[in-house]
């Protein structure tokens, strides 16, 4: 699969597939990188080294401050697979690489591609947005 | 400038085009790496280049006494705000820069705007354009004075795509309850996602505080940067109008059932705090309230005080406040027992009075994030039901608009 990149990066790890959108500010504790959303169905797991998979966006504009964070924390998503373009995360992941010299690839894939991805799949993102399970 | 071109390729922007303002959230802290990014800033020499506001920070610093949390975090909070002071933004700490007449974009100005409800009252109320920028690229669009010509700044983006069509079974009355718009809003921003709306259905001329509220709740639930509103935003004089012409991709109808599932779940304390449950705490001005919502707080209060051991706070911008003192109102206000806070918000900054008892709102947006950010229990209700709610301190209900299930 091949996705566009928003924030370019190579990175492997774990999937979470969230059930729904999440927003990293007001969502997720940038101290552990819990998801603290008490609505969100999967309130309670980490973020933290996985490979944060994420059919739509939603909520705050802080979140960029929240993933540059997390990226200082040590306990930022390994990257970050979306099904619609979001400048919030791209940014938040330029500004992490920035300051701290860790990147954390952010691509945009199809919904379809994202849907063949099932939660706790090994998935490998290489530079150039190619995404292998 | 290296910001801004990758929000160019993100956006797929060929060119950029020049702005006349910004309104920058980077100014809140959360964590080191806020201030480690602002720094880097001013080390490099930066400084805006347009009229750029502040949004909230961590603390109300004309009232520090409030702070409740640790004294670190209101240091580096503290420290976070003057920064972005010391690069030229005006120090209105305000979520609401649309409230301050100086900070008022005019219908078609291209301006870089974050906070997700300033975002969508911006592009929808005000008829001003800007995307859903976020922290770090409203700071870089302010100081680069310039956005890429994408997205929401140019008209065809703006077209709804989506008709949500309010349901017949949806009583005349309930339209002027204000306990409507926010839950209307929850069940916009989750039909929505990121996709420009059209709500037909609503009576013409809606006040602006039910649609900041409305749209406040649709950048909760949803991604939502712009909805139109027939007859009662600017983009919007009618449906075809905000359809451009074309034809939606989506018309979705909402009824009652699902309006009533969305505002109970706006309220989560035990068994949905039935009429009589305890509070402990009404906070009200999410976002910041305006003069006319604040002067509401004194017309509900009808000369009353919260009950013994209620806290009853508002949250507003300092601007207001002033005008609020200058008025008379802010010291009527306060004389009642009423709390103003001003630069934050009570669901960010630790200064709620710790209580065991749920918290009420007439915000869907603080009742969507407040139970995560500072642990407390919610019941939603009007602005009415929460201020006699602090009068009796036990939830008080109105007429119901909503009908029974």
């Amino acid at each position: 699969m091949r996705g566009t990149v928003l924030a370019d990066g190579a990175a492997e790890g774990l999937a979470l597939v969230l059930d729904e959108p999440l927003s990293l500010w007001g969502g997720v504790d940038p101290g552990s990188g819990a998801i603290i959303d008490l609505r969100h169905p999967q309130h309670g797991a980490t973020i933290a080294g996985r490979v944060l998979v994420m059919r739509s966006v939603r909520g705050s504009s802080s979140s960029s401050s929240v993933l540059a964070e997390a990226v200082r924390a040590g306990v930022a998503p390994a990257a970050i697979l979306l099904g619609e373009p979001d400048l919030i995360l791209a940014v938040g992941a330029a500004v992490g690489e920035e300051l701290y010299g860790v990147r954390v690839p952010v691509l945009h894939l199809a919904v379809a591609q994202l849907d063949s991805i099932p939660d706790g799949a090994a998935v490998s993102i290489h530079e150039g947005g190619e995404v292998t399970l | 400038m290296r910001l801004v071109m990758r929000a160019a390729e993100v956006l797929g922007a060929e060119r950029l085009i020049p702005i006349t303002g910004a309104h920058v959230d980077s100014c809140l802290y959360h964590g080191e790496a806020t201030v480690d990014f602002v720094e880097r800033l001013i080390g490099g020499g930066a400084h805006v280049s347009v009229p750029t506001t502040l949004n909230v920070g961590a603390v109300d610093l004309l009232h520090p006494e409030l702070w409740r949390g640790d004294p670190r975090t209101a240091e580096r909070g503290r420290l976070l705000m003057g920064h972005y002071r010391s690069l030229g933004c005006q120090p209105t700490y305000t979520c609401a820069p649309y409230q301050l007449a100086a900070a008022r974009p005019a219908f078609g100005e291209q301006v870089a705007w974050a906070e997700s409800n300033a975002i969508v009252f911006c592009n929808s109320v005000l008829g001003a354009r800007t995307e859903r920028y976020g922290d770090f690229t409203d700071i870089a669009c302010a100081i680069t004075g310039r956005v890429p010509d994408a997205g929401l700044h140019r008209t065809d983006a703006r077209r709804a795509v989506l008709v949500m069509r309010l349901g017949a079974d949806v009583p005349a009355a309930l339209l002027d309850d204000d306990s409507l718009y926010p839950v209307l809003g929850i069940v916009l921003g989750r039909r929505a996602g990121s996709r420009v709306s059209v709500i037909d259905g609503l009576p013409p001329g809606i006040p602006e505080e039910r649609l900041k509220a409305l749209g406040a709740a649709a950048a909760s639930s949803g991604a939502v940067a712009m909805f139109h509103a027939v007859g009662s935003t600017p983009e919007a004089p009618t449906l075809e109008a905000a359809l451009q012409g074309t034809e939606p991709e989506e018309i979705a109808e909402v009824d009652m059932a699902e309006l009533r599932a969305a505002r109970d779940e706006l309220t989560t304390a035990t068994a949905g705090a039935p009429v009589g449950t305890q509070v402990g705490t009404v906070s009200l001005g999410t976002p910041h309230a305006s003069l006319a919502e604040l002067r509401a707080v004194e017309r509900e209060l009808a000369g009353a005080r919260p009950a013994p051991g209620v806290e009853l706070l508002v949250s507003t911008a300092r601007t207001l406040l002033e005008a609020a003192e200058e008025e008379g109102l802010a010291g009527r206000l306060r004389a009642l027992g009423v709390e103003l806070l001003v630069d934050t918000c009570s669901y960010i900054a630790p200064v709620l009075r710790p209580s065991p008892l749920p918290a009420m709102t007439d915000s869907g947006k603080w009742a969507f994030y407040a139970p995560a950010n500072i642990g407390v229990e919610v019941v939603f209700g009007s602005l009415r039901e929460c201020v006699r709610s602090a009068v009796e301190g036990r939830v008080w209900r109105d007429t119901d608009h909503w009908g029974t299930a």
